[in-house]
């Protein structure tokens, strides 16, 4: 890769596709060439703008006026490209329109309405930690048996979906997240089954699919309190399936590898499980389970002395921000506990910070404290393998041997 | 592929200030009608506000100790800068005399919010009634209507012409405004306004007592949830704030801290070494709530609502303060 000053401008570029398979396995070369070169790195393959560094990405995520997500938040630009589904009304929408359909959401997702599902949650991963000790034995691939395992348990049933169908979650979240890049071969990959998947998918936001409680029915309830309209009341649900299963189910997958690799870290967990939730946030920074997002901007902005033009797309590696040494220190690379990892953006900030954060947390900890309670040593027994999508960084298997207290 | 380390750039973190960042500074004051002024905020850094949404209102907490709150009347596309419009009480209550006689440009005010009890729905047709310095939450409300291309009206009353603010800014709506002051026309005819029940409008009403009895008597046969009012109410809150500092005991670890004014309780408690994570800083996202276990907290949030806020079992460090002496939390 070459990083190139155009002499006009001086605006550094790149000719990298931050899509390729060689970055998607492991990008962090890539971005550390990008924070490297500048504040805003021109991307002459999409003719795209690309943030790297914490300052910029933060910065952008916050301001809403100036960086729309209604546009799209992927490589396609709504404004003159029809999306691949009707747009979500949150991720892809603006105020005002944004307003209503998150208020309601961030109510049924609040960390106090979550108080309810606490002890269940955490009763359910001891269990599922013990089935699968006994199951498996010490030795097992953790993505199918506890990271793609507990979420499958938890969420959909959360949500109130029905059993059946189920397995069509994952794959249609992973071709969503695809969606948000470039028409690639990953992208390819998913196009036949994307019909039946979506139509699944919508199938289950119905209302008289919905279990009587859940967070399905409670945005029913609130579109009949006419806080959203019954015509959005499907689409909000059908964000909690997009967005709530696959991101989950990385973002756990990236905390057990973070622990396999890093025994000390395990050590630190078991004397002190009240750090589950840190570690966690720390896991989210240090691996970042949703790269990128693009924005477009709304007007000629001004960046470190250069202009995106009004209805350009930006995109801002998360991933990078989350370590950006200007921001975290020179040991922004390490995986640490002792870190205060608030205010990292692998969630978002701004409105459309993540809405199902504190979902997560509470999956992360009711999984982290169980396996806490009964593993003593954790490491991997094989190579870990990567799972390549063009959104999220995430494993396909991850070989562990579990000690059991 | 270019590996460039980059040297690690002299480490000083861009992390947004964990002072309290809940001061905001009076940026413009105007006259708007007789005994209404306006005042612009801003954040004395300059910074972006918290975001808000049309329905939303500010608590301030003025040099004297009150805290009054206020609706955001601004543009919210302007992310530096808020409006409220303060009317003078009768007899000077609840900090109003305060901001009309001393309160100048250039003073430090205290905030809390935004939050929103009026959030605006979406809906095919609008009909919004203000009375008196209940404009002022509708303002953002109609601005919003007009982007949409919703269908929209409004009936706005008040006891003379010149008591009236903002008519200005709403001559620009033409035939959708209906300006009625009392001493010209008389009462408000809300009947003939809101004409018959219509599930596809929202009727969203602001004003004093009376005009929302009349509004509820006008609106009996209309559909459940179409009508939503907020009373204009000089609320006092409670005890008066306290500019002064207050302990922190940390009941699960046995420490306490001591928080002079200007930190944030999530300052101070990271000093004592114990973590607490957060994300916004801002009171918005939830991330840092805490447990209450005994005090009376000062709440700045964006997220509880008044139920909430009164059973004070919890509250959001970022921004969140003590009105009583000492807090216990669960940490
Ligand atoms: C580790 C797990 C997760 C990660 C890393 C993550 C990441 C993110 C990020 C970065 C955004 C911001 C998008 C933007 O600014 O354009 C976001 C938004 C969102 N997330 Fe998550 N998420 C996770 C889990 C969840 C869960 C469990 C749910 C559902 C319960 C969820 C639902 C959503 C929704 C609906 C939005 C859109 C919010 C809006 O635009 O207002 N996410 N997420
Ligand atoms: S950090 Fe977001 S509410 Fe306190």
């Amino acid at each position: 890769m070459t990083l190139t000053a155009e002499p006009a401008h001086d605006l550094p570029t790149s000719d990298v596709d931050p899509f390729c398979p060689e970055v998607l396995e492991d990008p962090l070369p890539f971005h550390a060439a990008l924070r490297e070169a500048g504040p805003v790195v021109h991307l002459r393959r999409y003719d795209v703008f690309a943030f790297a560094r914490y300052e910029q990405v933060r910065a952008a995520l916050v301001d809403w006026q100036g960086f729309q997500s209604a546009a799209g938040v992927g490589l396609s630009n709504f404004r003159h490209e029809k999306p691949w589904r009707p747009p979500s009304l949150l991720l892809e929408a603006d105020p005002p329109r944004h307003d209503a359909p998150r208020r309601v959401l961030q109510k049924i997702l609040g960390p106090r309405a979550l108080r309810k599902l606490h002890e269940a949650w955490l009763a359910d991963a001891d269990r599922l930690v013990d089935e699968v000790l006994d199951a498996q034995g010490p030795e097992f691939d953790a993505v199918p048996h506890l990271t793609e395992a507990f979420p499958l348990r938890v969420f959909p049933d959360a949500v109130g979906i029905p059993q059946e169908g189920r397995e069509h979650l994952l794959p249609y979240g992973d071709h969503a997240f695809n969606a948000f890049g470039p028409a690639n071969e990953l992208v390819e990959k998913g196009a036949p089954r994307v019909g039946e998947l979506s139509a699944w998918v919508a199938a289950q936001c119905a209302r008289e699919v919905l279990a009587p409680e859940g967070f399905g029915a409670d945005i029913w309830a609130a579109s009949d309190r006419g806080d959203i309209t019954p015509e959005q009341a499907p689409l909000v649900v059908r964000s909690l399936l997009t967005a709530g299963v696959d991101t989950t189910v990385h973002g756990l997958s990236a905390v057990l590898c973070a622990f396999a690799t890093h025994p000390e870290q395990w050590r630190r967990l078991r004397e002190e499980p009240g750090l589950a939730r840190v570690a966690f946030d720390e896991a989210v920074r240090w691996e970042s389970p949703v790269q990128t997002f693009f924005r477009t901007a709304t007007r000629d902005v001004p960046i470190g002395g250069h202009v995106i033009p009004d209805g350009h797309k930006i995109l801002m590696f998360l991933g990078a921000a989350n370590r950006d040494p200007a921001r975290w220190g020179p040991d922004a690379d390490a995986f640490d506990l002792a870190r205060d990892p608030s205010g990292h953006v692998g969630f978002g900030m701004g409105i459309h910070q993540c809405v199902g954060q504190h979902v997560a947390r509470l999956e992360a900890e009711a999984l982290l404290t169980a396996l806490a309670r009964r593993v003593e040593t954790i490491e991997l027994a094989g190579p870990p393998r990567r799972h390549l999508n063009n959104t999220l960084r995430a494993w396909e298997a991850l070989p562990v041997r579990l000690r059991p207290a | 592929m270019i590996t460039a380390d980059r040297p690690p750039v002299a480490p000083e973190p861009t992390v947004p200030s964990t002072a309290v960042a809940a001061t905001v500074r009076v940026a413009a004051k105007r006259v708007e009608a007789d005994g209404v002024v306006s005042l612009e905020l801003e954040a004395p850094d300059g910074a972006r506000l918290p975001d808000w949404t049309p329905g939303a209102h500010v608590d301030l907490v003025l040099p004297d100790g009150t805290t009054r709150q206020y609706s955001l009347c601004g543009d919210r596309w302007d992310a530096h800068r808020y409006r409220v419009g303060v009317l003078r009480e009768p007899a000077g209550r609840g900090g109003s005399a305060y901001v009309h006689d001393r309160l100048a440009v250039g003073d430090a005010v205290g905030l809390g919010g935004p939050r929103n009890n009026f959030p605006l729905v979406p809906a095919a047709r609008y009909l919004f009634v203000g009375g008196g310095i209940g404009i002022t939450p509708l303002l953002p409300m109609i601005r919003q209507a007009a982007l949409l291309g919703v269908d929209w009206e409004l009936l706005y009353g008040g006891r003379t012409r010149a008591s009236m603010a903002f008519v200005g800014e709403l001559a620009e709506h033409g035939e959708r405004v209906r300006i009625v002051p009392q001493d010209e026309h008389g009462l408000l005819d809300l009947r003939g306004f809101l004409g018959d029940p219509d599930p596809g409008t929202r009727v969203y009403a602001c004003g004093p007592a009376p005009m929302l009895a009349a509004l509820a008597a006008a609106t009996a046969a209309w559909p459940a949830h179409t009508v939503r009012t907020e009373r204009f109410v000089a609320r006092e809150l409670g005890t008066p704030a306290r500019d002064t500092a207050f302990e922190v005991e940390l009941a699960r670890s046995g420490r306490t801290v001591t928080v002079p004014p200007g930190r944030s309780v999530l300052a101070a408690i990271a000093e004592a070494g114990v973590e607490v994570l957060s994300s916004c800083r801002q009171g918005t996202c939830g991330t840092c709530e805490t447990g209450v276990l005994a005090g009376e907290p000062d709440h700045r949030d964006s997220i509880l609502d008044d139920d909430e806020r009164a059973a004070g079992d919890c509250l959001f460090p970022c921004v969140s303060r003590a009105r009583s002496d000492r807090l216990v939390l669960d940490l």
